[in-house]
């Protein structure tokens, strides 16, 4: 913990040093709050360049999808308005990026800038919601696995085990074929669906992480010294082990949110995730790669552009919140 | 050589009618081992704590010594009830909890606690000073807003912490003042029983002192009953009433603090007061140490009859052949017992004697030490 007293002592009148010594004195006074290990980490977090401006590009991203409307108003497109005059040409293609529609148009000849705007609501939602599941998920499952042990975590273990050789793509493929013809109950295609399955597949590989942490913190004293208080396995689990984790589970998290946007967009270029009209980016990416060799580039470069700016921008933010969490490198993240 | 009569008497004397604490009736511990062959696997047991039996009296200081791996921290932790026992009982306060759930010891809680050995293990980085002294009160639904703060600020007044520190975290602390943290939290409820798991080992000398004074003030405020765990002998002839010593898994020897540094009966504790530093050179230059051959053998499957027969200068058939009672040995009082067939006399230089048991019976099979 560095205190900032001035490195050179003022050299000057005897109420000068007064002052500078009450001035170390406030210093020293308010540094009586230690600064919690979260203070240090957005410290460094801030002095990181690359993940100051990738956290601009997220919030360019989040702003984006906010005022997706405002963007709408500003062209005076609606995001499912049919332009089947002025957005396509005589032979119904859609036309290229002019004063009009500055992202061009598609296939149905809406306007693909309010699209990408709109398209970035979908992305962004299931990052995160999906993401939030996935880290909910495992953690709980993950503490109890650890912190339990013996039958509890042989049963969790192994399920987490199976889980993570489960091939995702195939199985959610194949599930979305299933529900498309056969809703099971409330399982149908759709955006809550998407956050199931990625949530479901998702959760795994944050228990292990969770579990494996939970395995060494168990074995410390303060967590015997809990046990000597009469603390109940919830209180250690969720106040004294839970906090020790927060730093890797943030770092993880931050890195699965572009994972996570990456799979929706993956299942919705598929044709199983969210269902048309709705504006997605893996969608308009699957539509476009149909007709973008006969002439319509911009349809398949404007939502793969959003989608590689965003995964960018949330990676390097991950990386540099990786770093500011962890300097050493001890997380093995 | 005193004669019985008088020591017994003496004995009564020196003790009174007290109140007994604590009560550990053949306390036995074994934790499984699975051997790493994955057929025909065979169940072994590290025998941690074997058969071990003692009282504490209220008020008093019990001194537990042994080197590294005696078990003395996992019945330190079995007395707490951090691990289930395999068999024998625990009575506090008149009231057998060797069985209780962990709902039933919830009372029990507030009245034995526990300061550890590592004052960096045992404080959580990731909470303030302020929450980790507060706990006992939050577990114990007892206080909480200010009414917990201005406890736990007196909490950290008593044990000299800066009650302004409040909203540190321990990396903040030296490592004599998260012991002092360590004391704070153990006082919340001023336990009848405290358990000091090697409290000063990993502390600097002079900070060892302080810690040392800090709990004898308490104990003095508070009536505070204490069990001192330690391998510095030093550190517990300073602080104990009664001392027992541990080796491999068994009580050797126990009396009080005076008479066990007088004349030890056990040739274990012999050799390992032996090996207490002198401060004077030309004292420390005539001594005999007593040397100890080979190392602490396998508690999973410890030497039979005596424990210590593979390292003892003292050894003879018999104590291959047959475990020896801990009674009191050679007029002794009922205060002082030993677990010796052949136990050190007064001025006797066990550093001269030679075992006569066979050869292969002094082999030790040097094995896992279990955790200290």
């Amino acid at each position: 913990m560095s205190i900032n007293i001035p490195t050179s002592p003022p050299v000057g009148t005897g109420t000068a040093l007064a002052e500078s010594s009450a001035e170390i004195e406030g210093l020293v006074e308010k540094k009586i709050e230690g600064k919690s290990p979260w203070v240090l980490a957005w410290r460094r977090l801030r002095r990181d360049r690359a993940a100051m401006i990738a956290l601009g590009g997220i919030i360019f991203i989040v702003a984006l999808a906010v005022f997706a409307p405002v963007v709408a108003a500003i062209t005076g497109h609606g995001n499912l308005q049919q332009f089947r005059t002025t957005g396509l040409d005589a032979t119904g293609t859609p036309v290229g990026p002019n004063g009009t529609f500055w992202f061009g148009t598609d296939d149905q000849g809406r306007d693909l800038l309010v699209r990408v705007a709109y398209g970035a609501r979908v992305s962004l939602f299931v990052g995160v919601v999906a993401t939030a599941v996935t880290v909910v998920g495992g953690t709980v499952i993950g503490l109890a696995a650890g912190y339990f042990g013996k039958i509890v975590d042989t049963i969790l273990a192994r399920f987490m085990d199976w889980l993570l050789a489960v091939p995702f793509l195939l199985f959610a493929l194949s599930l979305f074929s299933v529900v498309q013809t056969h809703p099971i109950g409330p399982i149908k295609p759709g955006l809550p669906i998407v956050i199931i399955v990625l949530g479901f597949f998702g959760w795994a590989s944050v228990g292990r992480l969770v579990r494996g942490q939970v395995l060494s913190i168990r074995e410390k004293e303060y967590i015997e010294a809990a046990r000597a208080l009469g603390a109940g396995p919830w209180r250690i689990m969720f106040i004294d082990i839970l906090p020790n984790l927060l730093a890797p589970l943030i770092v993880y998290s931050t890195l699965l949110i572009p994972v996570t946007i990456v799979g929706e967009a993956t299942l919705s270029f598929l044709g199983v995730g969210v269902e048309p009209p709705t504006a997605d980016w893996g969608q308009m990416i699957g539509s476009s790669s149909a007709i973008f060799l006969y002439g319509p580039w911009w349809y398949l470069v404007f939502p793969s552009a959003a989608l590689l700016f965003t995964t960018l921008a949330f990676n390097l933010f991950g990386d540099g919140v990786r770093d500011a969490f962890d300097p050493r490198g001890a997380l093995g993240l | 050589m005193r004669s019985d009569e008088i020591v017994a008497a003496q004995a009564d004397t020196e003790t009174g009618p007290v109140e007994v604490l604590l009560k550990v009736q053949n306390l036995v511990k074994y934790f499984p081992v699975s051997s790493a062959k994955l057929i025909n696997r065979q169940r072994d047991y590290v025998h941690a704590v074997d058969d071990v039996s003692l009282e504490v009296r209220a008020g008093e200081t019990l001194g537990l010594v042994g080197e590294t791996g005696c078990g003395k921290s996992t019945l330190a932790r079995c007395i707490a009830r951090l691990h289930d026992v395999t068999s024998g009982s625990i009575i506090f306060d008149g009231i057998d909890i060797t069985r209780y759930s962990a709902h039933r010891m919830r009372p029990f809680r507030r009245e034995i606690q526990m300061i550890f050995q590592d004052p960096y293990g045992s404080l959580n980085p990731r909470r303030r000073v302020g929450s980790i002294i507060g706990d006992p009160f939050a577990i114990h639904r007892t206080a909480s807003g200010a009414e917990r703060k201005r406890r736990v600020q007196e909490l950290m007044e008593m044990v000299g912490l800066n009650p302004e520190h409040y909203n540190r975290f321990p990396a903040e602390f030296s490592g004599g003042q998260r012991q002092r943290i360590g004391v704070a939290r153990a006082l919340a409820f001023t336990p009848k029983l405290i358990i000091c798991d090697e409290p000063v080992s990993a502390l600097d000398v002079s900070i060892q002192a302080q810690i040392l004074n800090l709990l004898s003030d308490l104990q003095k405020e508070f009536g505070l009953t204490y069990i001192f765990i330690a391998h510095d002998l030093s550190v517990v002839r300073h602080v104990s009433d009664r001392v027992a010593v541990m080796y491999l898994g068994k009580i050797v020897e126990e009396a009080r603090s005076e008479q066990m540094w007088t004349s030890p009966r056990h040739p274990y504790t012999d050799a390992l007061l032996s090996a207490v530093p002198l401060p004077d050179p030309e004292h420390a230059g005539q001594r005999e140490r007593i040397l100890l051959a080979g190392d602490v053998p396998s508690p999973i499957n410890p030497p039979s009859g005596c424990r210590f027969h593979p390292r003892c200068p003292k050894a003879r058939q018999a104590c291959v052949e047959t475990e020896p009672d801990l009674v009191s040995r050679l007029g002794d009082g009922a205060e002082h017992v030993a677990a010796c067939h052949f136990p050190v006399e007064d001025g006797e230089d066990i550093s001269l004697s030679r075992p006569t048991i066979a050869a292969e019976e002094r082999v030790v099979e040097s094995g896992l030490i279990a955790g200290s």
